[in-house]
């Protein structure tokens, strides 16, 4: 598993996830709008227009459909660690019998 | 910066009415410990439980010797955080330990974790139950529904680097962990998250493990509405100030 890399920023001129989210949506969303509402002299060509008006509906769903096919998958594939609490039970036998003959009174 | 000179794990064991597993866990340890040659020591933190965790940490102390096993225990319940704060005054090793005193973490992980640290010199190696073979036993679907829901949302608001950002089973650097705590405010699962979202913003490297989260105490405490509230609160406050 790779270690996480961080280009290191001091405390104050790092922004908060909030501040970034913000940042991306207004950056995503003028640029729509400067092409969706556009006036009709600088309007984009009509296809591209028609694409362009229900995007951001069009992504909400598909981040949508992402986040539930992704918790779905992991949901699926969450590992039942059947052995580990076998094992648990075999070591804590092991345990309570050595820990008498040391003396340890419960 | 490598480790020069002799190595020792201080675990972090806070408890709170753990009479039954507390000499199990120390038993599990204390054998992990001694069959890989790791030097240690357990430090035992007890918030004044009721049912005799202190008279059995006695016994253990007298059993394995007061060199390893350090009793420094507080007159109330105080919380997790403290806890640790505490425990570290007393922690003469150069990595530190903190897990669950109920046997839901297994020490045999803990040499793992040692090896993956000096695999890529991490300052913070992370238990994860969602990655490789890690995982959970004693979960129904609903549990692992909400556990798995809730980590999806903490990965797209936090982006935080590691895959499992609740759990409580890490090797932390002394220094790392001490400067961590001083920065840390949040309380129960989302402290856990703010140490690896601030060890993040400090510029510190996280590793991570594969482990097994054995729960036999789901059964009698099911996850209620207002933890999941609270972690909620906690994520946002996270979102909005990190």
């Amino acid at each position: 598993l790779l270690p996480s890399r961080l280009t290191p920023l001091s405390p104050q001129a790092a922004m908060t996830k909030l501040g970034q989210w913000l940042c991306g949506l207004a950056l995503l969303g003028s640029a729509w709008a400067a092409l969706a509402l556009a006036p009709p002299g600088l309007q984009p060509p009509a296809p591209l227009r028609q694409a362009l008006l229900p995007l951001p509906v069009y992504l909400l769903v598909a981040f949508g459909c992402y986040s539930l096919a992704t918790v779905g998958y992991r949901l699926a594939t969450f590992n039942d660690c059947e052995e580990a609490a076998v094992e648990l039970q075999e070591h804590i036998k092991a345990a309570r019998a050595d820990l008498r003959r040391r003396g340890l009174r419960l | 910066m490598a480790a020069t000179g002799p190595e020792r794990v201080s675990v972090l064991l806070p408890t709170y009415n753990e009479r039954d597993n507390l000499p199990l866990v120390v038993w599990l340890l204390a054998r992990t410990f001694s069959d890989s040659g790791i030097d240690f020591e357990i430090i035992i933190i007890d918030d004044g439980s009721p049912d005799g965790t202190q008279e059995v940490a006695q016994q253990l102390e007298k059993i394995y010797g007061s060199d390893k096993i350090l009793l420094r225990p507080r007159a109330k319940k105080l919380g997790l955080g403290t806890a640790y704060i505490h425990g570290m005054k007393y922690a003469t090793g150069n990595f530190i330990v903190i897990m669950d005193a109920d046997l839901s973490h297994h020490p045999k992980f803990i040499p793992e974790f040692i090896r993956k640290q000096k695999e890529g010199n991490f300052d913070i190696v992370s238990g994860t139950r969602y990655k490789g073979n890690g995982g959970v036993y004693g979960w129904d679907l609903k549990r692992k529904l909400i556990s798995r829901g809730a980590n999806f949302l903490t990965q797209v608001l936090l982006r935080p680097g590691a895959s499992d950002l609740t759990g409580s089973f890490r090797l932390y650097r002394k220094e790392v962990l001490q400067k961590l705590m001083e920065k840390c405010v949040s309380k129960g699962y989302v402290f856990q998250m703010e140490m690896i979202v601030r060890a993040r913003q400090l510029g510190f490297t996280i590793g991570e493990v594969p482990i097994s989260f054995v729960d036999r105490v789901y059964g009698e405490s099911k996850l209620g509405g207002n933890e999941i509230v609270s972690f909620l609160k906690g994520l946002l406050t996270l979102f909005a100030t990190t």
